[in-house]
């Protein structure tokens, strides 16, 4: 689009340092500058025109999937089937009388409480203990982020290996040790609450680094001074941590938090690389319920009602969040 | 002055033995692909070496077998391919996208902002049922073309957000003076703000790139055929053949990958946290 510049009326006024619209016209000049040649409506205008083709395929391939997820859990339809009926709650009916079904429930629950819980108290203590500028830094960051910037997918396979049910390095550990006799070592991914256990650990591994950087963000973030006044005055190092520095941070571990939750109960990459949900579902997981039903087995209804018990998780986070930004821009 | 000087030490100590517990239980996985990769099969499968170390000679034939009798090499070309057009749609959409936002349309512009990042909430795991649909009915299943079309829809909205918090921090009165000497508002966000923006766009570029690697459900989901595979879906699915492990080859494909990635991810990691605290930090 071209976009004429003859000097706008106001050009000769002193620019505005407030970034407030200046006039639109000058006093004692007739008004006939159409409502689209005005500066800051073209400004507007060329602003809709340059966000709109970014906007259009958000809405496009975010917005309509969602909304089809929501058509979907209400349909029979299945891959490949060419028209589908309304079938009311059909779906979601028999999805709650599925052990699958409450088995995912309960362990996305179990999945995300207790890695989050994991997570924060680990990033917690190596935020701290990387606050500071130290040599080696740098080399020490870098290891501590790799579990986060490496595909999770091949980390995963990384601990497979680590979890093997003969090979494992973890077992020939215990065995040298004494605590296990050779060939009687758990099956880390072959037992139910093994299992379980593994793919928690594994998941916190994944995240315990992206939530200990977001952390130490907020951590330098707080000005020097508070800790050190609060240690002049005498108060002593955990004093200081827990009364001073974590308080200050809350509002950066609720932003950990909330990514983590996100990240974590609709995640399925971890459980679907280490056990495919198994032994007998006790890791199946709503994400990769919804995986195994709906694409695997080509019941994209069914899968699509699974899929839906994500958003009030999400919506809750959504919500949570703007709330946070809501009181940082008044604060 | 004696105690002070203890404390402090006293605080080293317990600083590196933190820093030491974490970073051997967060990189072993790393180390442990390395060793793999290049331990003898007979090594790797005697129970009764011990593994921490060598003990028969180092070898390069998981490293053969990955490249001259897998698709690895394919995988790591398509990968790239997405990476690469990814970006490029990526680029186009959000720079203008995050200008207009910032500059253009006033107030509600920052909250237009917000929503789209917002939309980063909204998980794979939801929309991927539907997606399988639209992707089959365009009939892109099984072709890389499938993911082209659909990784855009996380890579956009937090690549508006980074460069929302970029265009921010540059002064308006740059803009001004060069509409004022006779540049249009395109011509100035073209000739003078994309050029002096080229730090945020490199992080844009790296960040689309890594996201693209890691990325999971989406071509697990798309994509089933061998050739048409990214990494991280072929090297864990295609690479174990019937209930055979090639440990020492898999092993060999997750290294290769993951480190070049770290390092990149790595030199530009502070930009991507401040994208996820704006707002809560000040």
């Amino acid at each position: 689009m071209a976009i004429k510049t003859d000097p706008p009326a106001s050009a000769k006024l002193p620019p505005d340092p407030a970034g407030v619209q200046p006039p639109r016209h000058e006093e004692g000049i007739a008004v006939t500058v159409p409502w689209h040649r005005t500066p800051e409506n073209r400004a507007t205008l060329l602003g809709i025109a340059m966000f709109t083709p970014a906007v259009l395929f958000i809405a496009v391939l975010i917005g309509v999937p969602f909304v089809l997820a929501f058509v979907y859990a209400f349909t029979d339809v299945k891959v490949g089937s060419i028209e589908s009926h309304y079938v009311g709650l059909e779906n979601f009916r028999s999805i709650l009388q599925s052990p699958s079904f409450k088995k995912a429930l309960v362990n996305s629950f179990i999945f995300t409480i207790i890695s989050q819980v994991l997570v924060i108290v680990g990033a917690t203590i190596l935020s701290v203990a990387l606050k500071d500028r130290f040599r080696g830094r740098g080399f020490v960051r870098f290891l501590i982020l790799l579990p986060w910037v490496a595909p999770i997918s091949l980390g995963a396979i990384g601990w497979k290996w680590i979890l093997d049910s003969l090979y494992s390095v973890i077992n020939w550990v215990l065995v040298v040790l004494h605590f296990y006799k050779p060939y009687s070592a758990p099956m880390w991914l072959g037992e139910p609450h093994l299992a379980m256990a593994s793919v928690i650990l594994v998941h916190t591994w994944r995240l315990l680094p992206f939530s200990t950087v977001i952390m130490l963000a907020g951590l330098t973030a707080i000005p020097k001074d508070i800790p050190e006044a609060a240690e002049v005055d005498g108060a002593g190092f955990w004093r200081t941590l827990f009364q001073i520095t974590i308080p200050m941070m809350l509002p950066i571990i609720m932003v950990a938090v909330l990514f983590g939750i996100i990240f974590t109960f609709t995640d399925m990459t971890v459980v679907y690389v280490l056990t495919a949900g198994g032994p007998y579902d006790s890791t199946q997981v709503l994400p990769s319920l919804a995986f195994f039903t709906g694409i695997l087995a080509g019941d994209l209804s069914q899968g699509a009602a699974i899929s839906l018990f994500l958003v009030p998780i999400m919506v809750a986070v959504t919500y949570v969040m703007l709330r946070l930004a809501h009181k940082s821009e008044i604060a | 002055m004696q105690r002070g000087r203890v404390r402090i030490f006293g605080y080293e100590v317990a600083r590196w033995a933190v820093l030491a517990v974490f970073a051997i239980l967060l990189a072993f996985p790393f180390y442990w692909m390395f060793i793999t990769t290049f331990k003898q099969t007979l090594d790797l499968y005697t129970l009764q070496n011990n593994p921490f170390r060598f003990n028969m000679s180092p070898t390069l034939e998981h490293l053969k077998l990955l490249f001259q009798q897998t698709k690895y090499m394919v995988w790591v070309t398509n990968t790239a391919i997405v990476g690469g057009i990814v970006v490029g749609i990526t680029l186009v959409l959000a720079l203008p996208a995050a200008y207009a936002l910032t500059r253009l349309t006033g107030r509600w512009g920052q909250r237009v902002g917000m929503a789209i990042f917002l939309t980063y909430l909204v998980p794979p795991t939801l929309l991927f049922i539907p997606l399988s649909r639209v992707i089959a009915i365009l009939g892109l299943q099984d072709t890389i073309w499938a993911v082209v079309l659909v990784y855009p829809t996380f890579t956009v909205p937090f690549s508006i957000w980074l460069l929302m918090g970029f265009f921010k921090s540059i002064p308006r009165e740059l803009e001004d003076a060069a509409m004022v000497d006779g540049l249009t508002r395109l011509g100035a966000f073209v000739k003078l703000v994309i050029p002096i923006s080229l730090s945020g766009i490199l992080t844009v570029v790296i960040f689309t790139f890594t996201l693209v690697t890691q990325e999971f459900v989406y071509a697990l989901t798309f994509i089933s055929t061998e050739n048409s595979q990214l990494i991280s879906v072929g090297v864990p699915t295609f690479l174990v053949r019937g209930d055979v492990y090639y440990w020492g080859s898999l092993m060999a494909a997750c290294l290769i990958a993951s480190v070049p990635i770290a390092i990149l991810y790595n030199l530009f990691l502070d930009r991507f946290i401040a994208g996820f605290t704006v707002g809560a930090v000040k």
